[in-house]
């Protein structure tokens, strides 16, 4: 993989950040970040607490800017330059670890809110719901599930429920890349499962990240693994050879 | 009575010290005054039939013996006070009253009682007389044993300079021991010489020259006359080298009173921006610490200046002292009132700022009510203390009232206080432990309620503090809170929420800002100048100055 | 096509059907108890009630604008009072202009205050006012640019929640600074006051009184639909995705500061209009109007009455100002310790109005009754 030239790599690539860094007041939350994801890739990353997970999904969807560095999105379009709503647009949806969804709206009004299509004031206002949209919605219930729920107010939700909604809120915008943060913390077993089996189902259409610190999810999701410590990438490759790695069962172990 | 008596025995005391350091009366011994005494009586007596020509040199006797009473008998003479009385002679200060005259004997202070016009008669003067007394009474003044009452004398004349002074001043220059004082003397003889018509050109532009180098803005006022302009273009001074020296020495002058005029607004600023961190200090607490939008802060202030002014009621015979009791006081009212609102109100509405909001803004409408029904609407009258007021005079372009003084340092002695709590204490780090990190606090075996209560009572009491310095600055009425809360909340959001060094340095800069810009555009615009600056500040950063910045900082 | 239009909106909207039904009947009524039913009979309806009446449908509409925007989009505003109040200036300028030379001195040119403090000419910023097309158009613009250009800055910067709040309280207190101003050449202290006619028609007669009545129910109606119909459409649940969680929003796609510019300059001009109803009604408008404690109230109109409901808060409005009239004329010293009591107790115990506690009464009785006739 580090035989391959930089400029080939970009243009293979959804996701291209190069020599990322951030930091927080003299604090280094991200350090020298290099990272590439290939469409329809599903690529899981690990790292212990404080290892900069969140700060690099924020700054890959322009809630934060980097100090230094580059961050590319389908290799020409430089997301650095580009605010939240513009990044989501461009096809980038984002799962936050706390699962957030409109509690005071429907499970379909929140599906139907995240449809595509133009997202101006008064487009919205004259908006009417057409039939191609509610297919869309429609196909999403079958991924997801939650289709006899659909009425029912978001919040009333149980936490797994809105787990499965907020993915079903990205799928609907039908996003090339899907940042997921931590969605196994919370869940039962079952629903674990399902959601394991959710992901890969959607791998291949869309590129997936998933940040979790659940090791047996990510042994079900049966896929290339970037362990994150410090800001920057520490090792990858499969579970096992991440797991048998010396640095990472030091920086996990602890010494 | 017993007042009275001591203050006679304390000037008698003061007396004999001054007969024991005068050179003139350097051996003075009980003897010898019972003399003076006499000998002062004996001039007193020749006064009713005198002739002026006579009383002329009468009362430079009487300055020379400089007896108790010398200088309030020449006063009384100034000023037509001072009687005799035509059946026996005897020489009085004389009151006008209704039908008469209050009389009170000279010497012995017996009172008389009233007594009809036509039995006292006045010990006349005339102009040549009052001359003469007014140089006697500077002279007595400018060799008093006080320095206060030399220093005050010395600015009288630079204020109202006469030539009469002339020979009193030269007199007082070769005997006076203290430095300061006599470069003041010079002053003042300059200010003397530059009015009196017989100076000759050298002395006078020696005078307008040293009046240049002097640091009192009577010197403007005394050199001004001398480059005014009459109507038809000409100057009212003829001699043009005395003009120029003039206007050269009131360059000097401008250019310094500029610079203290710099040095007062500093020190205006610093007053109001320390009356800012007082209000808001309390406020950073609450709101920058637990994150209630306390609406009521303003009342915690008002509770605290009320507390003031029921203390002055208990104690009216110690308001000096009053004040003081009035601090802790007020830190246990305002407190306590701020524990009762964490209990029962707040409690319910943490993490929901905007509910706070509008919940203590219901309670401040209450608090407002509440004084009025038991106080009255009206303002009340909280008395300044003797130590308050007044003001230091540090030169004559420069004086700092006492009041806005102790302000400023009341208030820095409160952040510091405060500073010290959060770092040092127990309780500042059940404090900021709850508040940055409430589960894992309580699994520790935090009582997180009640360092919440607490924590609340604090940033109450440290308003009702607050609320004691605004009571000697502004009316104390219902409303007085309403005044400070908008202020308070700007400080705290524009010093960034949470920093207590921000709060201090947001409240001295909004302070120094304000009132750099009153005289420019005047107090209204000026407030109205910097609510426009800080709203565009917020844009810029909605975080404030010091904004505490990281991944922890979420909504 | 409009009776379409409106129907749709208010589909399967009993509350509103209902609401909308009330506020005709009593504009219609109103006016009618108070023209054509003598005054001796116990039903007549004396000028000063129409005039009250009014008033509080002004509040109402008011009330209406701060809903929208704090109920459905979550921006606690502490500025409608100024916007309120902008509105109202611009009216009474009108109505100044109307007075021509009735004034104490007699000045054709200038008014009575402008004569008092010895100005000789109309400053530039009263051009055209004596037009009533133009004032009317002033009394949108004004609040609508004020909040158009605030709310740019202040929504862009992302200044949310309690900051926003801070910041449009600040406005209102400098606008209020402002006002106070006699060279600002709004009547400083006194504001505007002394009006004598609109359009021609006599202020203080009671036709005129009932078609101010009618006009201001009737706009607060036409106002209703156009939020409801805000509301109701995508655009509605945008804001409440906004209002429930904004970085959800924003990573939908959604560009938030639009749509919080977009209606809080809406909310804005309501507010306007409000002012504009409100001045020639009650004859006065002065820089009282812009005190910070009134910007709050609203508030609290709109917490009592049940905030992100639309007719909650015309409810609200018109109870707290009814309890005001009546506790200031029959217990004033009273009267701000039950408004504050209102504040505290609405906080803590009725996070949704009273709207929240019939809704709750109303479940009740519903499941009440079959298990009493079991």
């Amino acid at each position: 993989m580090q035989e391959h030239s930089v400029e080939s790599l970009a243009e293979k690539s959804i996701l291209y950040m190069s020599g990322v860094s951030k930091s927080f007041d003299g604090f280094k939350a991200i350090n020298n970040l290099s990272l590439f994801i290939k469409p329809g890739e599903l690529r899981a990353i690990i790292g212990p607490n404080g290892a900069g997970k969140t700060t690099m999904m924020d700054l890959i969807t322009g809630k934060l800017t980097p100090d230094t560095g580059e961050i590319y999105f389908r290799h020409d379009i430089d997301l650095t330059k580009h605010d939240e709503a513009d990044i989501a647009n461009l096809g980038i949806g984002r799962k936050f670890q706390k699962p957030t969804v409109i509690e005071s709206l429907t499970v379909f009004e929140n599906l139907e809110l995240a449809l595509q299509g133009k997202r101006g004031v008064f487009e919205s206002l004259l908006f009417k719901l057409d039939t191609e949209g509610k297919q869309r919605i429609e196909e999403v219930f079958d991924i997801i599930g939650l289709g006899a729920k659909s009425a029912h107010a978001a919040g009333s939700l149980a936490h797994g429920e809105k787990q499965r909604l907020e993915i079903g809120v990205l799928l609907v915008q039908n996003p090339d890349l899907l940042l997921v943060d931590e969605p196994a913390a919370g869940m039962t077993d079952e629903e674990t499962e399902q959601l394991s089996n959710l992901l890969k189902r959607i791998q291949g259409d869309h590129s997936v990240v998933v940040v979790e610190h659940d090791m047996e999810f990510i042994r079900s999701l049966d896929t290339e693994v970037t362990v994150l410590h410090e800001g920057s990438v520490l090792a990858g490759g499969t579970l096992e050879q991440v797991q048998q790695n010396e640095r990472v069962v030091e920086v996990y172990l602890g010494r | 009575m017993l007042l009275r008596r001591s203050f006679w025995v304390l000037i008698l005391a003061l007396l004999s010290c001054s007969m024991l350091t005068l050179p003139v009366q350097a051996q003075s011994l009980p003897d010898e005054q019972h003399q003076m005494t006499d000998d002062f009586a004996a001039v007193l007596h020749k006064l009713p039939k005198a002739k002026f020509s006579e009383k002329s040199s009468l009362i430079e006797q009487i300055a020379d013996q400089k007896h108790a009473k010398s200088e309030a008998v020449l006063e009384a003479m100034l000023e037509a006070r001072l009687f005799y009385r035509k059946s026996d002679k005897i020489i009085v200060f004389a009151d006008k009253v209704d039908a008469g005259y209050h009389i009170v004997d000279v010497l012995s202070d017996e009172d008389y009682g009233e007594i009809g016009k036509r039995k006292v008669k006045k010990v006349s003067v005339n102009n040549s007389l009052r001359r003469e007394l007014k140089s006697l009474i500077a002279r007595f003044q400018l060799e008093s044993e006080d320095i206060e009452k030399r220093t005050q004398a010395i600015q009288n004349i630079i204020k109202s300079p006469d030539p009469v002074f002339a020979a009193s001043v030269a007199r007082a220059i070769d005997v006076e021991q203290d430095s300061a004082v006599r470069q003041q003397l010079l002053t003042a003889q300059a200010a003397v010489r530059l009015v009196s018509d017989d100076t000759d050109k050298e002395s006078k532009i020696a005078a307008i020259v040293l009046l240049g180098e002097v640091t009192d803005k009577n010197a403007i006022a005394l050199l001004a006359p001398l480059v005014e302009q009459k109507e038809d273009g000409t100057y009212v001074e003829t001699d043009e080298d005395i003009r120029v020296a003039a206007q050269v020495s009131l360059k000097k002058l401008h250019e310094r009173e500029g610079m203290y005029s710099i040095v007062e607004n500093l020190f205006f600023g610093v007053s109001l921006g320390s009356v800012l961190l007082l209000a808001a200090v309390g406020l950073a607490i609450t709101f920058g610490v637990m994150g209630v939008i306390n609406m009521a802060h303003g009342e915690m202030i008002m509770l605290g200046a009320y507390t003031t002014y029921v203390v002055q009621l208990v104690m009216p015979n110690h308001i000096g002292a009053s004040l003081i009791v009035a601090i802790p006081a007020a830190f246990l009212v305002s407190g306590t009132m701020g524990v009762i609102i964490e209990r029962t109100v707040i409690r319910h509405l943490y993490g929901r700022p905007l509910e706070t909001l509008l919940a203590t803004f219901g309670l401040s409408l209450v608090l407002q009510q509440l004084v009025r029904t038991i106080f009255s609407p009206l303002n009340r009258s909280v008395i300044t203390p003797e130590w308050m007021s007044g003001s230091w005079h540090v030169n004559g372009m420069l004086s700092l009232t006492y009041n806005r003084l102790y302000i400023i340092i009341f208030s820095l002695l409160v952040l510091g206080g405060l500073v010290l709590l959060m770092r040092r204490t127990f309780f500042g780090l059940q404090m900021r432990a709850v508040t940055q990190n409430r589960p894992m606090a309580s699994s520790m075996g935090i009582r997180t309620g009640w360092v919440d209560a607490l924590t609340f009572g604090l940033g109450s009491g440290i308003a009702g503090i607050a609320g004691v310095a605004l009571s000697q600055l502004t009316n104390v009425g219902p409303n007085l809170g309403q005044a400070y809360i908008i202020d308070s909340f700007l400080v705290v959001v524009f010093g960034g929420v949470g920093n207590l060094f921000g709060t201090f340095f947001a409240a001295m800069s909004l302070g120094i800002a304000n009132k750099f810009f009153e005289p420019l555009v005047g107090a209204v615009l000026a407030k109205i100048l910097i609510l426009v600056f800080i709203i565009l500040f917020i844009q810029r950063r909605p975080r404030g100055l010091f904004a505490i910045k990281g991944r922890f900082v979420e909504d | 096509m409009k009776n379409g239009l409106i129907n749709t909106l208010l589909k399967d909207d009993k509350a509103s059907q209902r609401f909308i039904l009330i506020l005709m009947a009593v504009s219609i009524l109103v006016p009618i108890l108070n023209l054509l039913v003598p005054e001796s009979w116990p039903i007549h309806v004396s000028t000063y009630t129409v005039t009250l009446l009014g008033k509080y449908l002004c509040f109402a509409l008011l009330a209406l604008a701060v809903d929208l925007i704090w109920g459905y989009c979550g921006i606690l505003s502490l500025g409608h009072g100024a916007f309120f109040a902008l509105g109202g200036y611009a009216m009474g300028m009108y109505l100044m202009r109307q007075i021509g030379d009735r004034g104490v001195y007699g000045n054709p040119e200038l008014p009575d205050f402008m004569v008092f403090l010895n100005w000789q000419e109309l400053p530039w910023y009263w051009y055209g006012f004596d037009n009533f097309g133009f004032a009317m158009l002033m009394v949108l613009l004004v609040p609508g640019l004020l909040a158009f250009v605030f709310g740019w800055f202040a929504f862009r910067s992302r200044v949310t929640g309690v900051y926003l709040s801070i910041i449009t309280q600040a406005m209102t207190y400098a606008l209020m600074l402002a006002f106070f101003r006699n060279e600002m050449g709004f009547g400083g202290n006194n504001g505007l006051t002394d009006f004598k006619d609109i359009l021609g028609f006599d202020l203080q007669s009671d036709y005129t009184r009932c078609t101010l009545f009618f006009l201001t129910a009737l706009s607060l109606a036409l106002a209703y639909l156009a939020c409801i119909g805000i509301v109701k459409s995508k655009l509605g649940r945008v804001l409440v995705a906004i209002r429930d969680a904004e970085s959800r929003t924003r990573f939908m796609g959604y560009r938030v500061e639009h749509y919080k510019l977009f209606v809080f300059v809406f909310s804005a001009v309501l507010a306007g209009i409000a002012g504009a109803f409100y001045v020639p009604q009650v004859g006065i408008i002065n820089p009282g109007e812009f005190t910070p404690i009134n910007s709050i109230e609203i508030i609290i109109w709109v917490a009592i009455g049940g905030r992100g409901t639309l007719y909650g808060a015309v409810i609200g409005a018109i109870l707290v100002n009814y309890g005001k009239t009546w506790f200031t004329g029959a217990f004033p010293e009273l009267w701000l310790f039950m408004l504050g009591g209102l504040f505290v107790v609405a906080t803590i115990y009725l996070p949704q109005g009273i709207k929240g506690l019939f809704d709750k009464w109303q479940s009740r009785q519903n499941t009440a009754t079959p298990t009493a006739g079991a």
